[in-house]
């Protein structure tokens, strides 16, 4: 895939760094504003996304891409299900919320909700980003 | 509110027929968009600003997705044509519509009014829900704390969808390559 035309590379790269802060807030407040793991997981995806469109993808980056995409993503999903087994080992059930509660409205707060958001926004960041690679950057023959 | 709902579920009923209808696969994908950020306006109107939030940023990457896969491949639609089956397949289409017609009228009459809150499960989440998990959040704390199994199916829906797509659109065995 090629890429654009200059004005295209210099808005995206400048547009990507702050795509990218905002996913990243919405994941982490995710359990105080709405939102969470998963919108920030879109709008991460999204970030990576426009670098692809605009700036173009060879055979390489784009194996590679894809490699770290599906790792990305399986890693997201090992961790949700790890948080999720790790209540029977504390305390009996699947899903206990067995950290800390904390201060209610503070960052820092409501035990593995926020744990919870920073995975299941690993997974789908890198669950769309692989489709769209997949989807409309490979071509007949890669061999990926 | 109720004129400005009705406007916007016209407008999307519009671009629905609209995308059905066009040649072009691109303006089908386009009007496609009316949809949901029609749908994000609703959700917007209706107080939902989690749900309105998760439609218009997974609408646009959708968009986006559907735009690169069609400039990728091929913009022309496929051609239908009409015989004696689609007789038949018109008659089922109409029972169909009017079956689930009846059935959302019959479902509507036994819905609570907007904003009001007789359910038991719901008025136990809104007023003990700060106290039991602690987030401020009262959706996320609804989809990660008391219905966490849902979340969980989800986010597995999405890694299965993953790989289906990674194993069906590689197109070429690995051996053969």
């Amino acid at each position: 895939m090629k890429g654009m035309s200059v004005i295209v590379k210099q808005i995206s790269r400048l547009m990507y760094p702050s795509i990218l802060v905002l996913g990243v807030y919405i994941i982490l407040h995710g359990h105080l504003t709405p939102g969470g793991g998963f919108a920030g997981g879109v709008l991460i995806a999204g970030a990576f996304t426009l670098l692809v469109l605009a700036y173009g993808a060879d055979e390489v980056t784009t194996a590679r891409g894809k490699w770290r995409a599906t790792l990305g993503e399986s890693i997201g999903i090992f961790l949700f299900w790890f948080i999720a087994v790790l209540g029977i080992v504390q305390g009996g059930y699947f899903f206990l919320n067995m950290v800390n509660h904390g201060e209610p409205l503070q960052l820092f707060s409501a035990g593995i909700i926020p744990l919870c958001n920073i995975a299941i926004g690993i997974e789908v960041s890198a669950a769309l980003f692989a489709i769209f690679i997949t989807m409309s950057v490979l071509k007949l023959g890669d061999k990926v | 509110m109720v004129t400005a709902l009705i406007l916007l579920i016209v407008l999307m009923i519009l671009g629905a027929i609209a995308a059905l209808e066009s040649k072009d696969l691109l303006s089908g994908i386009i009007s496609l968009g009316i949809i949901g950020f029609a749908l994000t306006v609703i959700f917007l109107i209706l107080q939902a600003p989690d749900l309105a939030i998760v439609q218009i940023i997974v609408e646009t990457m959708t968009l986006v997705i559907l735009i690169a896969a069609v400039m990728k491949t091929t913009k022309a639609d496929t051609v239908e044509t009409f015989g004696k089956h689609s007789i038949f397949l018109g008659l089922v289409g109409l029972v169909f519509v009017f079956v689930f017609i009846w059935t959302a009228v019959k479902a509507f009459q036994q819905m609570p009014g907007f904003g009001s809150m007789p359910l038991r499960m719901a008025s136990e989440y809104v007023n003990n829900g700060l106290a039991l998990t602690g987030a401020g959040n009262l959706v996320a704390a609804v989809i990660l704390d008391f219905r966490a199994y849902d979340t969980l199916g989800e986010a597995t829906v999405l890694f299965t969808s993953v790989v289906g797509i990674t194993a069906v659109l590689r197109k070429l065995g690995r051996n053969r390559v």
